[in-house]
């Protein structure tokens, strides 16, 4: 049952990060990154480690591709045009991501030779997963945050010096943002009237 | 047991579970017509059936045999993708839900939950955040830009709420130590009305009251239900995310918000009303009879359920709709440092007890 799952997700996995690479379309391309993030969650869930597949649904997938696509959305990013330049890179390219990739599996392999992940029945719990981050391993969880807390603080600084340049705060930005949003109204509204809900009216 | 037992128990009660799922959102959507319809003074639908009640089949019917227009301009693969998204997330959801109080006949798992997860809240969650997904590939793909504002609002939107939805609920897992959704339910079911979540009385409560606004603020947000109904706000943007779908693929989006607002209704129970228990505690004493132990909880539970149901349907009746910056301000200013002050107070709370 797990080998049948397993051979499941990590296909999808490996099919969706080669539809990553193959579409030309910026939007297919996240969505396909959503389906590996996904399959991963269940690759973790498949080793016993379930709060990890939570996280990794919720952060990833739930999170960090919305605002993927959400970029993606506001630009209008159209087709992936297919320039010399392009094709040159391609044909360089592979060759050379494949050259490293044996580079660094030939180090790694000499080094610690090839491991064996078990396919668990039992379940890592929450609280187990958690007794460890916060005793054994306090000092690297907490330097994280503080890490990931400067790069907040950094994007602050960063949005709020191109913000004065222009006109106002970052709040500002966010509320012209907002009335570019809004603003529809003045466009003419569809002849059609109100779309129609059959709940409403 | 066997594993074909399992499976043949666990098919059994997909079925059942998404039929009644199905039937709740064709008639919370009556409901709301119904209540809506009282509240501005008029009777709602009165024609189909005794008052009204087979108004959900003719409505289902009607979406049935519209015609699908697939506008030409349209992202075909996304755009048939994304109500099916939308729906499958909101029906998903359900499966981790307890609804009922353990309980097992025949050698049968327990009856009234489909799978007793250990991370049950997380996968909420997770699958919360999918359901994005659906609108904001709706208005995308759709090529209209009503539709794509629409879903870059709601994107917006969903995510910024998710942190104050998230935060609320941290507070009651502190409380709880797991994030089991039938422990959490049972830890709330000493003392009645006295011991759950929302409970004020320090002794036996959860003193989460302030975390259960939050929550159902930003639950209003993340179903995209007036006061904050922006992504689909019809005097600016004709229909939203939805606009350019028509009969069954509209109907889907329609049911997927219902469901939402269901699953919204089972959380709140579940994590601050108590869940399945009774509020009376053992006041009244306990019934010997088998169906009368299978069924009481159930009745607490749609029974709380139902009363979110009728507060949506009341604000959606009474309340305007916010301006889009208010949303965001009120987001971000006062509700997510509200919740994180609700962390503190309660690990404070806890700590020193």
């Amino acid at each position: 049952m797990h080998l049948i799952l397993f051979l499941v997700f990590a296909g999808l996995c490996l099919a969706g990060a080669i539809n990553l690479l193959l579409q030309s379309h910026p939007i297919n391309s996240a969505l396909s990154l959503i389906v590996v993030m996904v399959s991963l969650a269940v690759l973790y869930l498949l080793l016993g480690a379930e709060f990890l597949a939570a996280a990794q649904v919720i952060v990833y997938a739930g999170a960090i591709m919305v605002l993927f696509t959400f970029v993606v959305m506001l630009l209008n990013a159209g087709r992936e045009e297919r320039t010399l330049g392009s094709r040159v890179a391609r044909a360089v390219g592979f060759p050379a991501v494949v050259a490293i990739l044996a580079v660094i599996a030939t180090v790694i392999l000499h080094a610690q030779g090839l491991g064996v992940a078990r396919l668990s029945d039992g379940i890592t719990s929450t609280e187990e997963l958690s007794a460890v981050l916060f005793t054994k391993l306090l000092l690297p969880f907490e330097v994280t945050s503080v890490l990931i807390l400067i790069a907040i603080l950094g994007a602050v600084a960063l949005a709020s010096h191109c913000g004065s340049e222009e006109q106002g705060t970052g709040i500002r930005d966010q509320g012209s943002a907002v009335t570019l949003a809004g603003s529809d109204n003045r466009i003419l509204q569809s002849p059609q009237g109100n779309a129609e809900r059959t709940g409403e009216e | 047991m066997t594993i074909l037992w399992f499976i043949l128990w666990s098919v059994l009660k997909v079925a059942v579970v998404t039929v009644v799922m199905l039937l709740g959102v064709a008639y919370t959507v009556l409901l709301e017509r119904k209540l809506v319809g009282r509240i501005q003074n008029r009777w709602g639908p009165t024609r189909v059936g005794p008052f009204g009640l087979l108004q959900p089949l003719v409505d289902g019917a009607k979406s049935f045999l519209k015609e699908d227009i697939i506008p030409t301009g349209v992202y075909r693969p996304l755009y048939l993708l994304a109500p099916i998204l939308a729906l499958g997330c909101s029906l998903i959801l359900i499966g981790v839900v307890p609804f009922g109080a353990p309980f097992s006949v025949f050698g049968s798992p327990n009856l009234f939950q489909i799978s007793d997860v250990n991370v049950g809240l997380l996968v909420i969650l997770g699958v919360t955040s999918i359901g994005v997904y659906g609108i904001a590939l709706a208005g995308w793909s759709s090529n209209n830009k009503y539709s794509l504002l629409g879903a870059l609002r709601s994107s917006a939107q969903l995510v910024s709420y998710e942190l104050a939805l998230g935060l609320s609920l941290v507070g009651v897992v502190l409380r709880a130590g797991t994030l089991n959704l039938r422990l959490i339910v049972e830890q709330q079911a000493q003392h009645g009305a006295l011991s759950w979540n929302i409970s004020p009385w320090s002794r036996f409560g959860g003193m989460q009251f302030v975390a259960f606004f939050i929550y159902l603020m930003a639950a209003f947000a993340e179903t995209n239900r007036s006061p904050f109904d922006l992504p689909e706000a019809e005097s600016e943007l004709t229909g939203g995310y939805h606009t350019e779908y028509s009969s069954m693929k509209f109907a889907m989006f329609f049911m997927a918000e219902y469901g939402n607002m269901i699953n919204v209704g089972c959380v709140a129970t579940l994590l601050f009303l108590g869940g399945w228990t009774n509020p009376f505690g053992n006041l009244f004493g306990t019934s010997h009879n088998i169906f009368v132990q299978a069924l009481m909880p159930l009745f607490w539970f749609v029974l709380k359920v139902f009363s979110f149901l009728f507060l949506y349907v009341w604000v959606r009746g009474t309340q305007p709709r916010f301006r889009y910056d208010q949303l965001m301000n009120f987001g971000w200013r006062w509700l997510m440092p509200l919740a994180i002050l609700n962390i503190v107070a309660t690990s404070l709370w806890l700590a020193l007890r």
